[in-house]
């Protein structure tokens, strides 16, 4: 377990009340507008079942479609990479730029690079990473995670961002006007972006057929780095692959709009060659997916394209926010995906849930991830990483029920102890009782009443 | 001999992936519009950009001359506008040159009604200036109404997506949310996108 687990993070976050509604609402609204995005295409359902199935397709063919992704890309001039793990991946990264004497590096939103704390890495080793994306550029700046997979600074207000500003880009002490603060990003990363040799991009879509794959942003950063750039470098988490581009009409119907209900980003672009002159490098990364698509319960958490659809309809999520997941993805999505990478660590994220279900109905590739977090919640407790408190409780419980004469007596206890002194279990101690008031206790069971009815 | 990480992956992905799961059958879901050029503009300016019924090249000229009077620095790669621009793009091999850009006018091949996105490719765009349509500070595109199409699955219908090196739909101006979720047009790309929508 991590230091702090995820309740105990969001009972930190729950501290500053309005804070809380704020982003309560803030991602409910984008919630909203997503629905009316989905409202507004009549066959949404069967895209989203169609979406689905060719996933289904792809987990089940993954071995082929990466070897004629592989003889596609290269024959395009694409050099392609291929990393077991996040320290794998790092290093292809770092070779690559020490190659062409590079120490400065842009990257555009890559969840997969969070994934395997490239940032760190490559600081560690002298290369100046800088982040392009808006959000992601604030987050950097105040040294913290992004806390949305799509809207990496929800946590924060323009007041945060008008001080992180002033410290960095210096612009005027107490700004808060979104565009000013905009306009002062977009003028200090314009040099990032014409001075920079070498970027980096995530891929939302790599194409099978054709060898090329494709990169979605709205604010046009991953295209200004790497158009600018002498060297590409693409990291791809390997799910990433779809058979051929006429299937970019299902998933870029879907992406968009259940992200942040536009009809499509601003940008979709296609990449299957180099510029003349320029660098091409893909990396293909494993870290964990392989063995994630050998388990049968699990597997379907491969098929998600990034939407954050489930993060912004979260009850728990919205109120917890992002930063109390502690894992690169947060949220619902995140909480399936994150055991897989160290069940220990993550153990406690499957229960970082109301089990609700509103994740799994708002998915465009319809993941049953409600369904999973259930599962993970058995996998964990058999396991032996069940929080301590809730083994021994359970354990205790599964004894009390497997013998009616302890039930019996259980319930007797029980019943006395909550009408005579209720502070034993309504204390500070138990965190059920923190919000929650118990109804009054009833007189008898009903096993007593049934052997004694009253008399009519 | 060591395994090399690539047949390690693909010996790891062999073993673990599920038995075949067939592709589904229909998986194209048309849109109907009865009017695809209104049904575009209204996506279009609900997404920040403003589409511009045109009769001719010449109407271009005029209206571009009418908004951006003053302006310096715009490039073309239509033969039809070369007389409008300052900058001659032949010219330029490297795309760092462009860092002063005002104003790119450039062609596509189709439009989507459903999202108002326009595809353009190095049929378009000389392929050494793929960052054309983002580093000028405005864009304009134009495109005939025979080119519209309804929704996506008819665009990758008509498209080769490898036809060239590079290709790209653009939906509106480039725009961030990112501070607490306020929309701002302009954000690392153009700042505004007029599309020119010819007969």
């Amino acid at each position: 377990m991590t230091s702090q687990t995820h309740a105990e993070a969001a009972d930190v976050f729950n501290r500053d009340e309005a804070r809380v509604d704020w982003h309560d609402e803030t991602l409910w609204m984008v919630r909203t507008k997503r629905d009316r995005a989905a409202q507004a295409v009549p066959a949404w359902e069967a895209l989203r079942e169609a979406a689905s199935q060719i996933k289904n397709y792809v987990l089940s063919h993954m071995h082929e479609l990466l070897l004629e992704f592989e003889a596609n890309a290269t024959r395009n001039g694409i050099t392609i990479h291929w990393a077991t793990d996040a320290a794998e991946h790092n290093a292809i990264v770092h070779k690559i730029l020490t190659n062409n004497q590079v120490r400065q590096l842009v990257k555009s939103k890559s969840m997969l690079t969070e994934e395997c704390h490239l940032n760190t890495y490559l600081a560690e080793r002298g290369v100046e990473v800088i982040d392009s994306d808006l959000g992601e550029r604030i987050v950097q700046l105040r040294g913290e995670a992004p806390s949305h997979i799509v809207l990496p600074a929800i946590h924060l207000k323009r007041a945060d961002v008008g001080d992180t500003f002033h410290e960095h880009l210096g612009t005027e002490a107490g700004a808060t006007d979104p565009q000013y603060l905009t306009e002062a990003a977009r003028q200090h990363l314009r040099q990032t972006f014409l001075t920079c040799r070498a970027a980096l991009t995530g891929v939302n879509f790599a194409l099978a057929e054709t060898g090329g794959f494709v990169v979605c942003t709205n604010e046009g950063n991953a295209d200004m780095g790497v158009h600018l750039a002498d060297v590409h470098i693409a990291s791809m988490g390997f799910e990433k692959i779809i058979p051929r581009a006429e299937h970019l009409g299902v998933f870029l119907r879907l992406l968009a709009r259940s992200a942040t209900g536009q009809p499509i980003t601003t940008y979709s672009s296609h990449f299957h060659r180099p510029r003349p002159g320029q660098q091409l490098h893909l990396i293909l990364v494993d870290n964990g997916r392989s063995r994630q698509l050998g388990r049968p319960d699990f597997r379907n958490s491969l098929k998600c394209i990034r939407c954050a659809a489930c993060l912004n309809t979260c009850p728990v999520y919205r109120r917890s926010g992002g930063h109390s997941y502690h894992s690169a993805i947060s949220g619902p999505i995140g909480s399936i995906l994150a055991p897989n990478l160290d069940m220990r660590q993550n153990a406690d994220l499957p229960f970082a849930s109301t089990l609700c279900g509103s994740c799994s109905n708002v998915c465009p590739v319809k993941i049953d991830i409600h369904e999973q977090l259930y599962k993970w919640r058995q996998v964990l407790m058999q396991e032996g990483h069940g929080p301590p408190a809730k083994t021994l409780a359970m354990q205790t419980m599964a004894g009390v029920l497997a013998s009616p004469r302890l039930y019996r007596l259980a319930g007797k206890v029980g019943r006395g102890v909550l009408r005579f002194t209720p502070v034993v279990l309504q204390n500070g101690l138990n965190p059920w009782y923190l919000q929650r008031e118990m109804p009054a206790p009833p007189p008898q069971s009903f096993r007593e009443w049934y052997l004694n009815p009253p008399t009519p | 001999m060591t395994t090399t990480a690539r047949d390690q992956i693909l010996a790891d992905i062999r073993a673990n992936q599920p038995a075949p799961m067939p592709l589904p059958g229909a998986f194209v879901y048309p849109m109907t519009y009865p009017d695809l050029a209104a049904q575009f503009a209204a996506v279009l300016q609900s997404v920040g950009g403003v589409a511009v019924p045109v009769a001719d090249f010449a109407a271009i000229g005029t209206y571009l001359s009418q908004h951006f009077a003053t302006a310096t620095g715009v490039a073309t790669t239509l033969p039809q506008l070369a007389h409008l621009t300052d900058v001659d793009l032949a010219q330029i091999t490297d795309p760092h040159d462009l860092a002063g850009l005002h104003l790119a006018i450039l062609g596509g091949q189709l439009g989507v009604a459903e999202n108002a996105a326009i595809w353009v490719d190095e049929r378009h765009l000389p392929p050494a200036l793929r960052v054309l349509p983002m580093i000028a500070q405005y864009l304009a595109l134009v495109i005939s109404r025979a080119d519209l199409v309804a929704d996506m699955h008819q665009a990758y219908g008509c498209l080769d997506v490898a036809a060239t090196g590079f290709g790209t739909f653009i939906a509106g101006p480039s725009k961030t949310a990112d501070i607490e979720q306020s929309l701002v047009i302009g954000a690392h790309g153009a700042r505004g996108l007029t599309v020119f929508l010819l007969p």
